[in-house]
């Protein structure tokens, strides 16, 4: 493009190896020319030309012979500045460029020349360049985020539309054809890049490799019998799938098997993003798997079980002691309210039946809550998450009286509601049009207002009481759903969090890359500027949004208004709802 | 080249911007704000320690000292890591885009580059806020539509809210900024 700068891509690697030809690709759009390797002497130009090809087959990159480089011993060597430009000759391309620099200093100078008449007239024949030094190796391993969009493989060398820095992140990382021989092979050219001292390989990487195939087979067909056998008939009976909806250990389980099965899938990963998400998912599980076994080895040393199955019985004595102190407190006169004695005391024996009960089951289960926790105790070697899953249960099911006090409240206060909002109404002289869910005014006969009017009455003198028992049993409810919920939040923190790309950022911070920065090296005037092209790693808080794997869902579904609103009407809430249930 | 020319503002701190010019294609200018002050540090300081002696004769608990210090610590590194910015750099190289580092007194970096492909152009916008502030921004391309404007990004952030205390004069100075930087750019 007119008046743009040429900038000349160069990688530090071949800053100091010896002179010969530059071989990379031109983008015209950006006016930018990639330079990957250096081929030296000697060399054949067919041979150069085949090995060009071949790369362009296998990577549908269009490599070419850009210029030369001189990396000059001392000045005398004008003989070799003659031979280089007549290269230019045998390899044409348009523009030329020719770098060259004197051996241990930092003087580089450069030059683009072309040979074709120029497309309008005034502009010059040498264009302008600047070079901008690279880490070949940095720029192939990193992936940019946003990522561009890829390219099609079948489109060829496609254009580089996708932002400038992005098409020389894409160039070098799909050239790796180029840089697979090194400098002990015996091929007919030698070539410098990043891995012209020797190809990296890791003995571990490639073992891993080899031994993932037969065990991502072995662990897929245990994961999918697994989940064959839970899909099982059995199951689906009616007691049993009701259990297996409401415990969350049930669905933190189900959760992990697709995680699993996603993980050891015999299928590649498509792109890097799969490939991220699978390493993620790994790490998490093996996390969690090494927390419990870690929990596990606490729990059964030194008889902790035996301890915690010896103090579950009294403090759960002790709650159900309390609350019965609290339906007291409420049958007399609490808070200095005066309550209606009759309704009060109803309801008062009615809980403390109830409480009774309750604590008559859990002195008959006592013995075997020893055993119970034991058996239980050892599913914590599936990891952490099930453990806390299995302890937001076993609270569930010891505050279930809780609940059922919070039910019974619920109800009463919500049929009041009901029928004061109905009555108040008939007050007034309206009627509900069902028809056309409107308020519409209505003539009653007199003995129709008048049995209306004293149960309005009735209803709103004895609103106090329910709604004072219906606030205290809503409160204690809330209390142990606050407790659930830390406990879910906690599971879906170990669920989501994606520490392998957390680690990476950390360790190797080029591979996750928000862009580029660059500075400007040592300076003279009438050289060309030099650029040095760093990557900038992507922050934390972006790499965990990113990378954020998908937690069970089981979230609020219910905005700050909406419960308060359902409080207020006495409707129940079930704040914690888990995917898939059907609404209430 | 070098140019450097100063400014002061209200608190009476010394702003600086410095101009290198590189070559025809490249320019930097450099902002460096005013340093943290000796005088506001031991102001701190000595607040959070009184407070937490008085709070101690109350309680007679050590610890209290003890958290005061660790307070005053962490506070400190805190303001000087993510808050006390010591200068802020524009890069512009020619047909490569536009660079932003912000240096923070810790010494940490954070950098912005933005590719030439994206910028649409560069202005001074005004705000009116008690009185007129005029700032420097980048107008974005939007992907989407061809003529739209997708982002808005400020240039010098915290220099610029200092600068906007300086008397009227010194502001004059910035259209000249202006005309000099769209040359640059493309």
């Amino acid at each position: 493009m007119p008046g743009m700068v040429l900038k000349a891509f160069f990688p530090t690697c071949c800053a100091s190896a010896d002179s010969g030809l530059l071989v990379g690709r031109w983008v015209p759009e950006q006016s930018s020319a990639v330079v990957l390797a250096v081929v030296h002497f000697p060399f054949i130009p067919i041979q150069v030309k085949e090995l060009l090809a071949q790369v362009h087959q296998a990577s549908r990159v269009g490599l070419a012979v850009l210029g030369t480089w001189c990396h000059r011993r001392q000045e005398t060597e004008e003989s070799l500045g003659h031979f280089l430009e007549g290269l230019g000759a045998i390899f044409s391309h348009e523009p030329w460029l020719q770098l060259c620099r004197e051996r241990g200093s930092k003087l580089w100078s450069c030059k683009a020349t072309r040979r074709q008449v120029p497309p309008h007239p005034g502009a010059p024949y040498e264009d302008q360049v600047m070079l901008v030094f690279y880490d070949q190796r940095k720029v192939l391993l990193s992936q940019l985020h946003p990522p561009a969009a890829v390219p099609d493989r079948q489109a060829g060398d496609a254009t580089a539309s996708a932002g400038g820095l992005a098409a020389v992140f894409d160039t070098v990382a799909r050239s790796e054809a180029l840089f697979r021989s090194d400098r002990f092979d015996e091929g007919p050219v030698r070539l410098s890049h990043w891995q012209s001292e020797g190809v990296e390989a890791s003995i571990l990487a490639e073992l891993a490799k080899r031994a993932s195939g037969p065990i991502c087979v072995l662990l897929a067909c245990l994961l999918s019998l697994i989940s064959a056998a839970s899909a099982c008939r059995v199951f689906k009976l009616w007691p049993l799938s009701f259990i297996w909806s409401k415990l969350s250990v049930c669905e933190q389980l189900r959760h992990r098997l697709e995680q699993l099965t996603l993980v050891f899938s015999t299928q590649k990963a498509e792109n890097p993003t799969q490939l991220m998400r699978k390493a993620n998912v790994l790490v998490s599980v093996l996390l969690d798997v090494a927390l419990g076994l870690a929990l596990l080895s606490w729990l059964h040393g030194k008889d902790r079980i035996g301890q915690l199955a010896e103090a579950l019985v009294p403090v759960a004595d002790h709650v159900a002691e309390e609350l019965q102190h609290l339906l007291q407190w409420l049958m007399g006169a609490p808070a200095g309210l005066k309550m209606n004695r009759a309704l009060d005391q109803v309801l008062g024996r009615f809980f403390l039946y109830h409480l009774h009960l309750w604590i008559s089951y859990i002195h008959l289960m006592s013995p075997f809550i020893e055993r119970i926790l034991w058996h239980v105790g050892l599913s914590a070697c599936l990891g952490l998450t099930v453990a806390l899953s299995i302890l937001s249960d076993i609270i569930a099911l010891l505050t279930f009286h809780i609940y059922c006090f919070y039910v019974y409240g619920a109800r009463l206060y919500c049929l009041k509601i009901c029928g004061l909002s109905s009555l108040w109404r008939l007050f007034r002289g309206k009627k509900w049009n069902v028809l056309r869910q409107r308020v519409d005014s209505c003539s009653y006969d007199l003995d129709q207002l008048f049995i209306g009017t004293l149960l309005f009455t009735i209803l709103v003198f004895l609103l106090p009481t329910t709604a004072l028992y219906y606030l205290v049993f809503t409160l204690l409810r809330l209390l142990v759903v606050a407790v659930q919920g830390l406990i879910h939040l906690l599971v879906d923190l170990i669920n989501s969090l994606p520490l392998y790309s957390l680690g990476l950022r950390l360790c190797r911070p080029y591979r996750l890359a928000a862009g580029v920065k660059f500075r400007v090296l040592e300076h003279e005037a009438g050289r060309p500027l030099r650029l040095l092209m760093q990557i900038n790693p992507l922050p934390y808080c972006r790499v965990v949004h990113t990378y954020r794997l998908p937690s069970c869902g089981c979230h609020p579904t219910h905005s700050w208004g909406s419960l308060c609103r359902k409080l207020f009407f006495g409707e129940l809430i079930y704040p914690w709802r888990q995917r898939g249930d059907k609404q209430d | 080249m070098e140019d450097e020319q100063s400014f002061s503002d209200i608190c009476g701190g010394r702003l600086a911007l410095q101009r290198r010019y590189y070559s025809s294609s490249c320019r930097e200018f450099c902002l460096s704000c005013p340093r943290l002050s000796l005088r506001s540090l031991t102001a701190v300081t000595c607040t959070v320690w009184l407070a937490a002696y008085g709070l101690f004769t109350l309680c007679e608990n050590s610890m209290i000292l003890s958290a005061a210090i660790f307070i005053t610590l962490l506070g400190l590194l805190g303001y000087l890591h993510f808050v006390k910015i010591d200068q802020e750099t524009l890069l512009i190289i020619d047909s490569l885009g536009i660079q932003m580092t912000s240096s923070y007194a810790s010494g940490k970096e954070c950098t912005t580059f933005i590719e030439m492909g994206k910028v649409k152009d560069v202005v001074i916008n005004e705000a009116v806020y008690m009185k007129v502030i005029y700032y420097l921004c980048i107008l974005l391309k939007d992907p989407v539509e061809p003529d739209g404007i997708s982002q808005v990004v400020p240039v010098f952030q915290v220099s610029s809210q200092q600068l906007s205390k300086v008397s009227p004069k010194n502001l004059l100075r910035f259209p000249v900024l202006r005309i000099s930087t769209a040359t640059y750019v493309q």
